[in-house]
């Protein structure tokens, strides 16, 4: 399928850059809807990445980037079974998200994350996924899961320790504070930072370039310099679920959910 | 060094044009969210805008309880 139009996200390809936008309001927020659509468009990639040398995603939304995981549906979800049942449910979103991601992170293209605003938990790890980052520099990065009592569990974790210090993973993951684009850059997880609404052309304008470049020497070259923490990602699976059958973790989910705080982005 | 006066008013003039709010309608001891009309997301986009104008870096969770924009501006004073 060469493009296509669903409710959470759409595909196009266009002088051999596939483009991925995210268009789920408020945020993109990443629920079963999302991920069923992220699964059809890692199906497609086998037919597209025969025409394509890069890949952009971004999103259409004006709020951001993704905002993470769809917490209201996770706790909906979870309020609605027996706890072994929540439990697994969660575990087979989780396996299910990272073969998508996986295949994301591995995809003989170059990929581009183009984000701006809120660029946080699940959708901070979509975003780690690609081989660069250009944020605009509205763009936010964090990972809020701690305040749930949880962890990060899209792969955040291995996949930000890959690209930068553990000093930063454990500021960002203890802290639950979010970095600016500016901040992002000096810690080595940016590639570029550019002006408010520019993050898309900057990665069209990269992607273009990539274009000029031998196909199998740049996929050679990513082979080599990106591996994909498989053990790590799998043992992040097992802790995301191991805390997420305590009450505390319901008892997060439940504050967020129902919160009327005006700052209920804020750690 | 800015004064925490000078602080106060840039962040002003800053919020009213990112919001496109009359400056003149904002006050230094009223709650931004109230008068800007924002909500948490929006409010992580004032936090950006100041930090890159002010060249700090403000943690979220110094914000936590700050509604006005003249304890928002101590904050920031105090990283300057």
């Amino acid at each position: 399928m060469k493009q296509f139009k669903g409710q959470a996200l759409s595909w196009q390809v266009q002088s051999g850059v596939i483009e991925l936008a995210l268009h789920r309001e408020p945020c993109n927020e990443l629920g079963t809807l999302s991920l069923g659509e992220l699964e059809q468009f890692a199906s497609a990639l086998d037919d597209l990445e025969a025409d394509a040398h890069a890949l952009i995603i971004h999103s259409d939304v004006n709020s951001g980037f993704c905002a993470g995981a769809d917490l209201r549906e996770l706790y909906e979800r979870s309020q609605s079974m027996e706890k072994l049942q929540a439990s697994r449910g969660v575990r087979d979103f989780l396996e299910r998200i990272h073969r998508v991601l996986n295949r994301l992170d591995s995809a003989p293209l170059t990929t581009i994350a183009a984000v701006h605003g809120v660029t946080f938990g699940g959708g901070f790890e979509l975003a780690l996924v690609c081989d660069l980052i250009i944020a605009d520099k509205m763009a936010r990065f964090c990972f809020p899961e701690l305040r749930l009592g949880l962890i990060p569990g899209f792969g955040g974790i291995p996949r930000l320790r890959r690209d930068v210090g553990n000093a930063v993973v454990r500021d960002l993951l203890l802290t639950g504070r979010s970095f600016n684009a500016t901040k992002a850059q000096q810690s080595g997880l940016v590639s570029q930072v550019v002006s408010e609404g520019e993050a898309l052309r900057a990665a069209r304008a990269t992607a273009a370039q990539i274009g000029k470049f031998d196909r199998q020497t740049a996929v050679s070259a990513k082979r080599f310099i990106k591996p994909i923490p498989l053990d790590e990602l799998r043992k992040e699976i097992d802790i995301f679920c191991e805390l997420f059958s305590r009450p505390a973790v319901q008892a997060g989910l439940k504050k967020f959910v129902e919160s009327t705080d005006a700052q209920p982005y804020l750690p | 060094m800015e004064t925490a006066e000078k602080t106060l008013d840039e962040i002003l003039r800053l919020a009213a044009a990112h919001f496109k709010v009359p400056r003149e309608k904002l006050s230094p001891d009223e709650d931004f969210f109230k008068a800007l009309g924002i909500d948490s997301l929006q409010t992580l986009d004032l936090l950006t805008k100041l930090e890159n104008h002010f060249g700090v870096e403000l943690p979220d969770y110094e914000l936590q309880g700050v509604t006005d924009f003249r304890t928002l501006a101590a904050k920031i004073q105090a990283r300057l």
